[in-house]
């Protein structure tokens, strides 16, 4: 049984003791214990279940590769599941939870899944669940769903309690690990006057070397390592970050890396993560290696355990997995194990070998010690079920079928050599190659992942380059499977990634059922997919197919790397970005008083526009329609400050309006406005808006609120680009005015009223006018256009003064009941007048034409941007869906893109349709339902009744009309 | 996410700083051209892995658009010149021979 030893632990501090809970039983650890350690030396070896057979499981490694021991941390609002208890630092109070069994981890009744487990072979669900089709999302899934998954994810009420950060860096070099190999590349990369940041995952410097008690130049690794750290710390250039992982390298030297800043002090004044988002020159991965486990049956059992992590437990913790360890080995490194163990007291009964003869100095020392070496011997079976009870042993060269011995052991660590993590190296296309001789993968020098020159720029060193400090070692004997020739009932039980339950056999089966890709064998068998991304299991497991497939290694090669390095958390990836600075929000000058006003708000693009001013008792239909009645009484302001302002401007400002406009813009004449169409060079309709002339080479657009920028970008592409020679500049000036329009057969007076230093007479500022002068004494031009059919004047201000201004028109409008008006009012104005709106009578497959606006293409100009479009064949078919007007016969609203079916399908099978509702309101002006539509032909249908979809699912009849449903004349905006 | 220099103001970005505008060097064909130009045009594009023109837009900086040779397999760019051009230029041309040997041209 794992206990806690009575002296030594390099970081631990026994004067600290720290109480936690496990599943609600009290614990307790010390100052310096990772979650793991702790859970050791408590004596709990049992730490979760499997995902597919609920196997008992215990905790395998001693870092972020842990495969098993996943718990939920915290509780409520700092509830999070899937964290390694490895990797987890213990802290008074912690409060961990096992996941993934019912009703108890002790007692689960899913581990009947185990007893069964010949029905569940690679590939089991899509085997199993495949037909009847039906069956699958309604009874299948969910099953399959619920019985299945790791830990829970946190409850849809809460709120992470915590905050998270972001933060830009730029550096030179940046080191990933801060082993011997990180230290010596960052002192290297410091002392050459680069700026250099040095990460490392974890709460302490020294990698493997602290704990194996090596010397560096001189000197005992646990002093070079702390004088290494403590000399950078002291240099300027140098950013010295530990609990920070680097988690993935990306194109052109952009590095993410995870520190976790108060993980271990929950509830602390401080971010708990933080997201660094570095350009570095140079990436360099000291990421060191990870010992592979070794495949044989049973080597999933609680207690059996990576050597090294075994020697990490001691040496770090004070933690030994058991009274009595075995080690099962190929290669020298593990005999640091058992001689780790046995200077401390921990009996090792045997060091099982597989290889023929043991020769190295590591063993000799271990003999010399007096552990027993047992050579050319594999594991054949573990004994136990919750723990590890004895092992039996058999020739390495046989199927298994003899038992030499059984071994009495409670705990087992097991070493098939070392993988170099090359993650880093690998994450942005540096390629691998196969190390014969050490059977491992490591970085192809010659093939580095290419930066922005073309060059390499990221550098492997020390373990994770595949260099190992060995020397006096003797080779390792590639192991890939335990016995050699093991029996299928041994395979069986062989586990390739424990966290999955990806066995031996399971990736047999899919060599033989076709998967030769390695690709497709991880997503078929699942090997490799589970949390830990088959840190342990990848390689094992591409060596089994290799030789199930009958080919080298390397030529099956490995799955992709990709970041993260290990899971980082959302918060960190959203950093601040939450709440009110989720995204900007783009505010008119006059934003303060729509709020004030309790404005129900809209979002159009990064803009908020107030969609109606509700009062109190009333609905947002209520306030929708006193407003547009009032506008049609009487008047009414609109803040349409986010309508599109481009100043076109230059001596070929009218060849270019002509070029972007379907209509003739070069003949307007200055003092005019005239409503222009902008189509995309398909010939689809992409935005319009009123053009006002200021002089004979500026023009001013009006562009939509969410089209500004987009077709700001889109005059400049034209300019730069394709007629650069032309003498035109754009500027966009939206938020340099406040618009503001005022509407209503009162407006006039309205503005009269505030005092205007111009004549506003319909004589001499007739519709379609525009002027400039002061207005209450603000700076001000004002547009005679009219978006709701109404008396309209929209008068454009300085920014500065919109809110100055409005207050105004305000005061003055009082005696005439002015009221602010919202899109929505505004919206249900424009349809009664048949008006279109971008994004809603088009979609980018509409051309003007579709919407009779036949009236706003020249047909003189010899081009412009889309004509060439609309000449296609379909732009002209008579067959198009057009514009109309439609009433429904009993006054209903039609339902917000409701289609008109007919009877049949067309080739894709669906049903066949003959036009769709693209705007709909209830009208209160004419007291029913209005709406427009494209119907197929419409305009030459005026009259006839057809049948829209209902939002009750039926149908409803509607008359196709004209889309004016209001003044079709204009009279009432032309006074 | 790439590292790009704007060629107009030389300012060294992070690709969020840039929108793409896709293939550079396209010849427009307007009214009078045949449906076979006007299809070019609008919708063959080249894909290749390799060598690649590409416009872009230094949006969120001086705002000009711009031109750029890169490597769309490796991401090496081989360099930036100004949109007001119609072909890349020659010291461009010259690095991608230099650099790709294989390289058929921009045509």
């Amino acid at each position: 049984m794992s206990h806690r030893l009575g002296t030594g632990g390099r970081l631990i501090d026994r004067a600290r003791p720290m109480d936690f809970t496990f599943n609600g039983k009290s614990m307790r650890g010390y100052a310096g214990d990772s979650l793991g350690a702790a859970l050791l030396g408590a004596g709990q070896v049992l730490v979760g279940r499997s995902f597919k057979y609920h196997r008992p499981r215990g905790i395998v490694a001693s870092g972020a590769e842990e495969p098993n021991a996943l718990v939920g941390l915290g509780e409520g609002q700092r509830f999070e599941p899937n964290q390694r208890v490895t990797t987890t630092e213990l802290f008074s109070g912690l409060k961990a939870v096992s996941q993934n069994h019912w009703p108890s981890l002790e007692f689960d009744v899913g581990a009947v899944n185990a007893k069964l487990w010949r029905f569940f072979p690679a590939g089991f669900y899509y085997k199993t669940f495949i037909s009847p089709r039906p069956l699958w999302k309604h009874v299948y899934e969910p099953i399959i769903r619920r019985s299945a998954g790791l830990g829970k994810a946190p409850d849809a009420e809460t709120r992470d309690a915590d905050r998270y950060e972001q933060l830009y860096a730029y550096c030179d070099v940046i080191v990933a690990g801060g082993g011997v190999a990180g230290l010596k590349a960052a002192r290297q990369a410091a002392d050459e006057g680069k700026r250099v940041i040095l990460t490392e995952q974890n709460p302490h410097f020294g990698g493997r070397a602290v704990v194996d008690g090596i010397e560096v130049e001189g000197q005992a690794a646990e002093d070079w390592v702390k004088a290494q750290v403590a000399a950078l710390q002291a240099m300027p250039n140098v950013t010295v970050l530990d609990r920070t992982m680097v988690s993935g390298v990306y194109d052109h030297g952009y590095v993410l890396a995870y520190q976790r800043v108060a993980d271990h002090t929950p509830g602390a004044e401080k971010p708990r993560h933080r997201l660094w988002r570095v350009r570095a020159g140079q990436v360099i991965s000291a990421t060191g290696a990870i010992e592979r486990p070794l495949s044989f049956a049973g080597n999933d059992i609680p207690g059996v355990m990576l050597a090294s992590a075994i020697r990490d437990f001691v040496v770090n913790y004070a933690v030994s997995p058991g009274k009595k360890v075995a080690i099962v080995t190929n290669n020298d490194d593990a005999y640091r194990t058992a001689l780790a163990l046995h200077a401390v007291g921990v009996t090792v009964p045997a060091v099982i070998d597989a290889r023929k003869e043991v020769t190295g100095d590591l063993p000799a020392k271990a003999r010399a010690a007096g552990i027993r070496v047992i050579e050319d011997c594999a594991v054949r079976y573990v004994e136990g079920g919750k723990s590890v009870t004895g092992v039996q042993l058999c020739r390495f060269n046989s199927d298994g079928g003899a038992v030499i011995e059984t071994l009495a052991c409670d705990a087992l660590g097991m070493s098939g050599g070392w993988s170099p993590v090359v993650h880093l190296w690998s994450h942005c296309g540096g390629k691998l190659t196969w190390d014969e001789g050490r059977a491992l993968f490591r970085p192809d020098a010659n093939r580095p992942p290419l930066g922005h020159d073309g060059q390499g720029f990221v550098t492997c060193v020390g373990a994770s380059n595949g260099e190992f400090d060995d020397e006096g070692e003797a080779a390792m004997l590639p192991v890939w499977l335990m016995p050699a020739q093991a029996s299928y009932e041994l395979r069986a039980k062989a586990w390739l990634d424990p966290q999955n339950d990806v066995k031996v056999s399971d990736v047999q089966l899919a060599a033989k059922e076709g998967y030769a890709s390695v690709e497709h064998t991880k997503r078929y068998t699942t090997l490799g997919m589970a949390t830990d991304q088959g840190k342990l299991s990848n390689i094992n497991g591409l060596a089994i197919l290799s030789d199930a497939l009958g080919q080298p290694i390397p030529q099956t090669g490995t799955t992709t790397f990709r970041p993260p390095y290990t899971p980082i958390s959302i918060g960190a990836i959203g950093g601040e970005a939450r709440g009110g600075i989720f995204q900007p929000l783009r505010k008119t000058p006059i934003y303060d008083w729509h709020m004030a006003q309790g404005a129900y708000w809209e979002p159009v693009g990064h803009w908020r526009r107030p969609y109606c001013y509700p009062k109190t008792g009333e609905t947002h239909g209520d306030a929708v329609k006193r407003e547009i009645n009032q506008v049609r009484k009487s008047v009414g302001l609109l803040d349409a400050s986010t309508l599109g302002k481009i100043i076109v401007k230059g001596p070929d400002a009218g060849r270019f309006m002509d070029m972007l406009y379907t209509n003739m813009m070069s003949n307007l004449k200055v003092g005019k406005c005239r409503y222009g169409l902008m189509c995309n060079e398909n010939g689809f309709l992409s935005d319009d808006g009123v053009v006002a002339r200021l002089s004979e080479d500026t023009f001013l657009c009006h562009t939509t609120s969410g089209g500004a920028d987009r077709i700001h970008g889109w005059m400049e592409d034209w300019l730069q680009c394709e007629w650069w020679d032309w003498k035109v500049h754009v500027v966009n000036l939206t938020e340099q005015y406040a618009q503001i329009a005022v509407v209503g057969p009162n407006a006039r007076k309205v503005i009269e009223k505030v005092g205007a230093d111009f004549d506003l007479s319909a004589e001499s500022f007739p519709f379609m006018d525009w002027k400039e002068g002061k207005i209450g004494g603000i700076e001000a031009r004002a547009f005679r256009i009219s978006f709701s059919g109404e008396l309209s004047y929209e008068i454009a201000v300085p920014a500065s003064k919109g809110q100055a201004f409005w207050d105004k028109l305000m005061a003055a409008g009082a005696e005439f009941g002015v009221m602010p008006y919202g899109t929505e009012a505004l919206h249900v104005m424009r349809a009664e007048k048949g008006f279109i709106m971008i994004g809603d009578e088009t979609d980018g497959t509409v051309i003007p034409q579709d919407l009779g606006l036949n009236w706003a293409i020249s047909k003189k100009k010899e081009d412009f941007l889309g004509k060439r479009g609309m000449e296609r064949e379909a732009m002209v078919s008579p067959d198009r869906w057009q514009l109309v007007g439609l009433e429904t016969l009993d006054g209903s609203v039609l339902p917000d893109g409701a289609l008109a079916p007919l009877p049949g399908k067309n080739d894709n099978g669906q049903q066949e349709t003959q036009g769709r509702v693209t705007s709909t309101y209830f009208s209160p002006t004419l007291g029913k339902g209005i709406a427009m539509g494209i119907v197929h032909n419409g305009p030459k249908r005026m009259g006839e009744v057809i049948q829209f979809q209902s939002a009750a699912g039926g149908t409803v009849a509607a008359r196709i009309v004209d889309p004016c449903f209001y003044d079709k004349a204009g009279e009432k905006q032309n006074v | 996410m790439l590292l790009l220099t704007c060629p107009c103001c030389g300012v060294s970005a992070e690709e969020t700083e840039f929108t793409n505008g896709g293939e550079a060097h396209l010849k427009r064909f307007g009214p009078g051209s045949s449906d076979a130009d006007y299809e070019a045009y609008m919708f063959a594009r080249k894909n290749p892995r390799g060598v690649h023109f590409e416009r872009w837009r230094h949006a969120y900086g001086c705002g000009k658009w711009f031109l750029m040779a890169r490597d769309t397999m490796t991401l090496e760019v081989y360099g930036a010149y100004k949109a007001q051009t119609t072909e890349p230029p020659a010291d461009i041309q010259a690095k991608i021979k230099a650099r790709r040997p294989e390289w058929e041209g921009y045509k």
